[in-house]
C-alpha cells in the first residue's frame, strides 16, 4: 500500500506501478495517476506549507488549480527548479523531488511562526501603518526582514536550460474545458465539420465526470462515455485535442493564449521536447466551458491542516483512490457536498457528523440520514482544535434569533466544507464580457460580450449534468454554424449524476467566536481574514478594488479563485450595501501562473533581438573593433590596438583624422532613393531647406521637422539626376523618416508622381576623412576628377571605385576633407579592406563612433536626438537661416510661424568651456545661473554632449541654454555632487570656424 | 491582439500595423493662426465609442488607410483607403442602431 490512507479500490491510478518521490527529503511512494497532493495525502501528510504572512501551518484546501495553500517547489536541478506550484497540479513521476516553502528551518518547526503571535501587527494595510518610523529603518531593517519571512518560493539560481515553443494556430471553434459541457460542445462542433481545438488544463479529459460513481450518460457510466467521446473526437480529422493545456488569457478578437505543459510530468523527458508550448489561437468562435470552483466556508481557524473542500475529498477518492482522513466531519451550506460524505462512508471512512448550515437542511439531508449519517441542521462550526492537524471541531447551534450557542465537540481528523460553487467566469470577463449578478443563486454569471464567446455548463451557472451536456451541445453547434461551418441537429442527453450547487452561502458564517478576534480566513494564500476586510471597510474603503489592494485579498498567485466572492460578501455586509453595488474586482490575465520562459519562447540569447551587422562587420572585427549597439545595428565604437586603452585609442583616432586620414564605416546611415518627375517638388516640401533648385551633382545638408516645426531628423540630400535623389537620414531615424515620407506621399500629396524606396541595406558606405583622403581615394576612382575645383565640397557623382559602380559624395561630418563612398552592399567588405590598407600606408587608421562624436562636436555638428529633444526648432540649433521661408508650403511651415518661437529667451544650442582644461562636463547635467542655487530653482538648460577634445587639448561641451547664443560670453554653473562647475558660454563651433579645412 | 482590417490585405494581426492617430484631421494650413495650429497639432476627440483612425500596414502592403473602431470594444466597423469617402462614425453608429 502506498500510504495508510490509500483506499482499497477505486481511483484512476495504476496500482501495478510504484513511483518513488521525496518531500522535504522524506521518501514516499505513489502511483501513476497520483498528484503530489494525493500521494502525500495517501501517506497521511497533512502539513504541506506555511502561510504567507503569519506562517500558520497549512494543508490542502482543494484538488485543482484553485489550491491556495499547498504551494511547493519542484527541483530537478539548479536551472530546473520551479517554485510556487500547487501540489494538486504536480503530477507524480518516479524520482520527483519537492520541498515546502516559506519556512525555516523546517516545515514543522518554523521560527517565523512567531508572526502569528504578532498578528495584530499584520492587519490590513500593515505595511502602510506599522513600519513607517524611523524612516531609515524601513529600507535597512523592516523591508529585508519582511521580504525574507513573508513570501513564496525562491527563483532558480541557474539559467533555465529548457526550451519553450510558440505555436500560432487558427480554428473555427475553440472549446475551453473538457468537462461534460466542453466535451459535448466539441462533439457537436466536430460533427458539424468545424475545425475544433479542445483544451483542458488537466492531464485527462472529463472534468468532474472523472471517477464520479454517481454519473451516468445515455445509460453508460460517465467514465465510459468520456472515453468513447474522447476517442471519437481523436478520430475526427479536423479536431485537435490539447491536454495539460490551460487557457490563460483572452486577448482581443478571438485570440486566446493557451499554455501546454509538455514535459513537467515526465520522469526523464526527451531533451528535444520543449518544456512548454504557448499556443496563440485565433478562434472564430469560443465555447467557454471552464466549470466552477467550490468555495470554502469562512469560520474561525478554518485554515487548519485537514480543513478542505468537499470536492477535494471526492476528487482524492474518485480519481486518486485516496481517503483524505479516517474520521470526517462535513460542514456544508449546500446539497451536493453530501455526496462526499456518503462516498467516504462507503469507502470505510467514519463520517462523524454532517453539519448543515441551513435551518432545515436540503433534499439530501433525508437521504444522508437514511444512509445512516448523523446530520445536524441549523448548525455551524465555532472552533477548530489542533494546530498542525485538525483534532476536533466544536459544533455551534444557530438559534431562531441568529445567535449561536456552543454545542458538542466532535473528534475528527478532517473537516470538509462547502459553501457552494462559483462559476469560473474569469476568461469571459477577460473577453470584456459583462458579468451579471444572479440574486437567486448568489453568483455572478456571464452576460454579454463583444467577443465571439459563449459560456456553457457550470461556468454559465448551469448545475445539472444533463443540462450541462445539452447546453454544451447547443453551444458547440451554434459556434460551428456561426463560424461558417455546417449544421448539426439538436440533441438531448439522458443523464443522471451529481448536480453541483451553483450559489450557496457567501461570506463569514455565524459562529459563537468573537468577530473581532476570530481568525476566519477568506484568502488563505495572502492570509486575509474576515475581520481584515471589515477593518478596511471601517477605515473608509468602499470600492471592492480598493478593499482588494488594501487587504491584498485575491492578489496572490491563485488570484482569489476560492476567496473573491466571500471577500466581496463580507465587504458588502460591512458597508451595508447589496453585493452588486460593491462590485466585482477585475479578472486579470493570466488564469493560472505562466512561466516567463513560455512568454519568452524562442526569443532568448542570440535570438532575443535581430542583429544588423554592416557589410564590413567581419573586417572591423578583424581590425580589433569594440562595438556598440545602436538600435539593432552593431557599430564599431573604437579600434584599440594591443595594450591601448579605449580612451587612448579614441584620442589617437581623432588625431589621425585631423593629421592624416581616417576610415569610417557609415553604412548604418538611413538611405532613401526618391525618384519621379515630382521628386524635387516633394523634397522641397518635406525638408525645411529649399531643395527645388538643388543642382544635379550637388548635395545639401537638410533638416526635417514635423508640422509642429521641431527638428525631427537631418541628413544629406543629393541630386543624381533631375528626377532622382539619394537622401540620407540618421541611423536611428531611418524608419520613422521613411514612414513620414510614405505618409505624405500616400495621404497628403497623392497627386505628386514620386516613389520613395528605402535603400539603407543596399549600399555600404565607407567614409574617408582627413587631409590625405583624396590621396588615398583618387587612384581608385575611374571617370571622375576629384580635384577641389572639379569636385568641390558637397558634390555627388556616380562613378566606379576600385572597379565597382559607386555613388561618391564629397561630404564631411568631421570638418576635414571628406568623401563617402557608397558601393553595393556586397562589395562593402572588400572596399573596407582595400581602403584600410591604403589608409594605413599613409599613416592613417580606421576610427569608430567615439572618435566620430568627438570630431563632430569639435565642429559643433549636432546629433538629432542627442543635442535636440523634440522641442527645438532649426533656429534654436543655429540653422534658422537654412529654412526656406519663401516656400509656399513645407512640413513645419505653419509651426515655425508661431510668434512665441521668436522669444529671445528660448533655449538654444551653444558651446560650453570650462577654465580647467581637464574637466569634462557630464552629459545631462543641469545649468543654473547661480553657483549655489536654492532648491526649487529652475534650470537654464542642460549639457547635451561632452567630450575631451584631443585637438584642442581640453574638455568641450554642447548644451542647450535659455537665450541660446545671446548668452555667449556669460558664465553659467553646472551643479554637481562635488560642487558647482563654472562654465563660459561659447560658440558651439570649437575648431576651424571658417571651415578652411573643408574646402581644399 | 487586434485583427486589423486592411482594405487591401483583409484582416491581419495587429503586430503588422502601426497606428497613425485620429483620422480626418486636416494638416495645418501654412498660414494657420495659433488657435487653428493648436487644434490641428494637439487636440484630439478622445472619443468613447466609434472613432475613425489612421493605420499603416507597415509590415504588409505598406499602405495607410482609415478604419473606424469602437474604442470601448475594439470592434472595427469598417476600413477604407485614404481619400475614399466613408460614412462618419456617427452615421455608422446610427446604421448599426437601426439594425
Ligand atoms: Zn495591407
Amino acid at each position: 500500500m502506498t500510504g495508510p490512507f490509500r483506499a482499497r479500490g477505486g481511483g484512476r491510478i495504476d496500482r501495478s506501478r510504484i513511483l518513488r518521490f521525496t518531500f522535504d527529503g522524506r521518501a514516499f511512494t505513489g502511483h501513476p495517476g497520483d498528484t503530489l497532493a494525493s500521494a502525500l495525502t495517501a501517506a497521511g501528510v497533512r502539513l504541506l506549507a506555511r502561510s504567507f504572512k503569519y506562517h500558520r501551518p497549512r494543508g490542502l484546501v482543494s484538488a485543482g488549480v484553485d489550491e491556495p495553500n499547498a504551494l511547493v517547489t519542484v527541483i530537478r536541478d539548479a536551472g530546473r527548479t520551479t517554485p510556487n506550484l500547487a501540489a494538486t497540479e504536480v503530477e507524480l513521476y518516479d524520482g520527483l523531488k519537492a520541498i515546502s516553502q516559506n519556512r525555516w528551518p523546517s516545515l514543522r518547526f518554523d521560527v517565523s511562526a512567531l508572526n502569528d503571535l504578532f498578528a495584530p501587527l499584520f492587519v490590513s494595510g500593515f505595511y502602510y501603518k506599522t513600519f513607517m518610523w524611523p524612516k531609515s529603518f524601513w529600507a535597512k531593517l523592516f523591508e529585508p526582514v519582511i521580504r525574507a519571512t513573508a513570501g513564496f518560493g525562491r527563483a532558480p539560481t541557474a539559467p533555465d536550460p529548457d526550451t519553450y515553443a510558440r505555436v500560432h494556430d487558427h480554428c473555427d471553434v475553440l472549446v475551453i474545458g473538457a468537462g461534460p459541457a466542453g466535451l459535448a460542445a466539441a462533439l457537436a462542433a466536430a460533427v458539424a465539420g468545424a475545425k475544433v481545438i479542445l483544451c483542458d488544463q488537466d492531464p485527462e479529459f472529463g472534468g468532474a465526470l472523472l471517477g464520479d460513481p454517481t454519473a451516468k450518460i445515455d445509460g453508460r457510466p460517465a467514465d465510459d462515455w468520456v472515453a468513447e467521446t474522447v476517442a471519437a473526437l481523436a478520430e475526427t480529422p479536423r479536431v485537435r485535442l490539447l491536454r495539460r493545456t490551460a487557457a490563460f488569457g483572452w486577448y482581443q478578437h478571438g485570440l486566446v493564449g493557451l499554455i501546454e505543459k509538455v514535459t513537467d510530468h515526465l520522469a526523464d523527458p526527451d531533451p528535444a521536447l520543449p518544456r512548454e508550448v504557448m499556443h496563440l489561437v485565433r478562434a472564430r468562435r469560443v465555447v467557454l466551458a471552464a466549470g466552477a470552483i467550490e468555495r470554502p466556508l469562512v469560520f474561525p481557524d478554518n485554515d487548519r491542516p485537514g480543513v478542505m473542500t468537499a470536492s477535494a475529498a471526492r476528487c482524492c477518492l474518485c480519481r486518486h483512490g485516496v481517503a483524505v482522513g479516517s474520521r470526517v466531519v462535513l460542514f456544508t451550506a449546500v446539497d451536493d457536498a453530501y455526496h462526499a460524505a456518503i462516498e467516504l462512508a462507503a469507502a470505510g471512512v467514519i463520517v462523524e457528523r454532517v453539519v448543515d448550515l441551513r435551518p432545515d437542511g436540503g433534499p439530501m439531508t433525508a437521504a444522508a440520514r437514511a444512509a445512516g449519517l448523523a446530520v445536524e441542521t441549523g448548525a455551524t462550526i465555532d472552533r477548530v482544535f489542533g494546530r498542525t492537524a485538525v483534532t476536533a471541531v466544536e459544533i455551534g447551534r444557530i438559534g431562531a434569533d441568529g445567535r449561536v450557542a456552543p454545542g458538542p465537540t466532535v473528534a475528527c481528523d478532517v473537516l470538509l466544507t462547502s459553501g457552494g460553487w462559483t462559476p469560473s467566469i474569469h476568461l469571459f470577463s477577460q473577453a470584456r464580457g459583462s458579468v451579471v449578478w444572479d440574486e437567486t443563486r448568489g453568483v455572478f454569471l456571464p452576460g454579454r460580450s463583444v467577443e465571439p464567446v459563449r459560456a456553457a455548463g457550470a461556468c454559465n451557472g448551469t448545475a445539472g449534468l444533463a443540462d450541462c451536456l445539452d447546453e454544451g451541445w447547443a453551444a458547440g453547434a451554434d459556434a460551428a454554424r456561426t463560424a461558417g461551418g455546417g449544421e448539426v441537429s439538436p440533441r438531448r442527453f439522458v443523464a443522471t449524476g451529481t448536480s453541483i450547487a451553483i450559489g450557496g452561502f457567501l461570506g463569514e458564517v455565524p459562529h459563537a467566536g468573537d468577530p473581532d478576534r476570530a481568525r476566519a480566513f477568506v484568502d488563505f494564500q495572502h492570509d486575509v481574514t474576515a475581520k481584515d476586510i471589515r477593518l478596511a471597510v471601517r477605515e473608509g474603503f468602499r470600492s471592492i478594488e480598493h478593499v482588494k489592494r488594501y487587504t491584498t485579498t485575491g492578489m496572490a498567485t491563485d488570484q482569489g479563485k476560492t476567496s473573491n466572492l466571500n471577500a466581496l460578501a463580507i465587504a458588502a455586509e460591512a458597508a451595508g450595501k447589496p453585493i452588486p453595488e460593491v462590485g466585482l474586482t477585475t479578472f486579470r490575465r493570466p488564469w493560472t501562473p505562466v512561466s516567463f520562459g513560455a512568454f519568452a519562447g524562442g526569443n532568448r540569447g542570440d535570438l532575443f533581438d535581430p542583429i544588423r551587422p554592416t557589410p564590413a562587420h567581419a573586417s572591423a572585427v578583424g581590425a580589433g573593433a569594440v562595438f556598440e549597439d545602436v538600435g539593432q545595428w552593431k557599430r564599431a565604437r573604437v579600434f584599440p590596438r594591443s595594450g591601448e586603452s579605449e580612451a587612448a585609442a579614441t584620442t589617437r583616432e581623432v588625431r589621425t583624422v585631423r593629421e592624416t586620414v581616417g576610415l569610417f564605416d557609415a553604412s548604418t546611415l538611413g538611405k532613401l532613393e526618391i525618384v519621379g518627375p515630382d521628386a524635387a517638388t516633394f523634397l522641397d516640401r518635406i525638408y525645411v531647406d529649399p531643395l527645388a533648385k538643388l543642382a544635379v551633382g550637388r548635395c545639401r545638408y537638410a533638416v526635417m521637422t514635423r508640422d509642429d516645426g521641431f527638428v525631427f531628423d537631418d541628413g544629406i540630400v543629393a541630386r543624381l539626376a533631375p528626377d532622382r535623389f539619394h537622401v540620407t537620414t540618421t541611423t536611428g531615424g531611418a524608419a520613422r523618416v521613411a514612414n513620414l515620407i510614405e505618409d505624405f506621399l500616400q495621404t497628403e500629396w497623392p497627386d505628386l508622381d514620386v516613389w520613395a524606396t528605402s535603400v539603407t541595406e543596399q549600399w555600404a558606405v565607407m567614409a574617408l576623412q582627413g587631409p590625405k583622403a583624396r590621396e588615398v581615394l583618387a587612384p581608385l576612382v575611374e571617370g571622375l576628377d576629384l580635384s577641389g575645383a572639379a569636385f568641390p565640397h558637397m558634390s555627388v557623382a556616380e562613378c566606379r571605385v576600385a572597379g565597382v559602380p559607386a555613388r561618391l559624395f564629397r561630404v564631411s561630418f568631421t570638418g576635414e576633407l571628406g568623401f563617402e563612398v557608397n558601393v553595393p552592399a556586397g562589395h562593402g567588405e572588400a572596399l573596407f579592406r582595400l581602403l584600410a590598407d591604403r589608409v594605413a600606408a599613409v599613416g592613417g587608421a580606421p576610427y569608430g563612433t567615439d572618435a566620430m562624436h568627438v570630431l563632430r562636436a569639435e565642429k559643433g555638428y549636432l546629433v538629432v536626438g542627442q543635442d535636440t529633444d523634440g522641442t527645438l526648432t532649426p533656429a534654436d540649433v543655429g540653422l534658422g537661416r537654412s529654412v526656406g521661408r519663401g516656400k509656399p508650403d513645407f512640413v513645419g511651415k505653419a509651426g515655425l510661424a508661431r510668434a512665441d518661437l521668436a522669444d529671445p529667451d528660448r533655449r538654444g544650442l551653444v558651446g560650453l568651456s570650462v577654465a580647467d582644461p581637464n574637466v569634462v562636463l557630464v552629459e545631462g547635467a543641469q545649468l543654473t545661473a547661480d553657483a549655489d542655487p536654492k532648491p526649487g530653482t529652475s534650470a537654464l538648460g542642460f549639457v547635451t554632449s561632452a567630450y575631451f577634445s584631443p585637438t584642442l587639448g581640453r574638455g568641450i561641451a554642447l548644451a542647450v541654454v535659455a537665450g541660446g547664443r545671446t548668452r555667449i560670453g556669460t558664465t553659467v554653473h553646472v551643479p554637481m555632487p562635488g560642487g558647482s562647475i563654472a562654465a563660459t558660454v561659447v560658440s558651439p563651433v570649437f575648431f576651424d570656424p571658417e571651415g578652411r579645412r573643408l574646402h581644399v | 491582439m487586434l485583427l486589423v482590417p486592411c482594405p487591401w490585405c483583409g484582416p491581419r494581426p495587429e503586430i503588422e500595423f502601426v497606428a497613425a492617430g485620429e483620422a480626418g484631421i486636416a494638416r495645418p494650413a501654412p498660414d494657420a493662426d495659433p488657435a487653428a495650429l493648436a487644434e490641428a497639432l494637439y487636440f484630439r476627440s478622445n472619443t468613447k465609442g466609434l472613432l475613425a483612425e489612421r493605420w499603416r500596414h507597415v509590415h504588409g502592403c505598406g499602405r495607410f488607410f482609415v478604419a473606424v473602431r469602437d474604442t470601448v470594444s475594439d470592434r472595427f466597423a469598417g476600413s477604407w483607403p485614404p481619400g475614399v469617402p466613408h460614412p462618419s462614425p456617427a452615421e455608422l453608429a446610427a446604421g448599426e442602431a437601426e439594425r
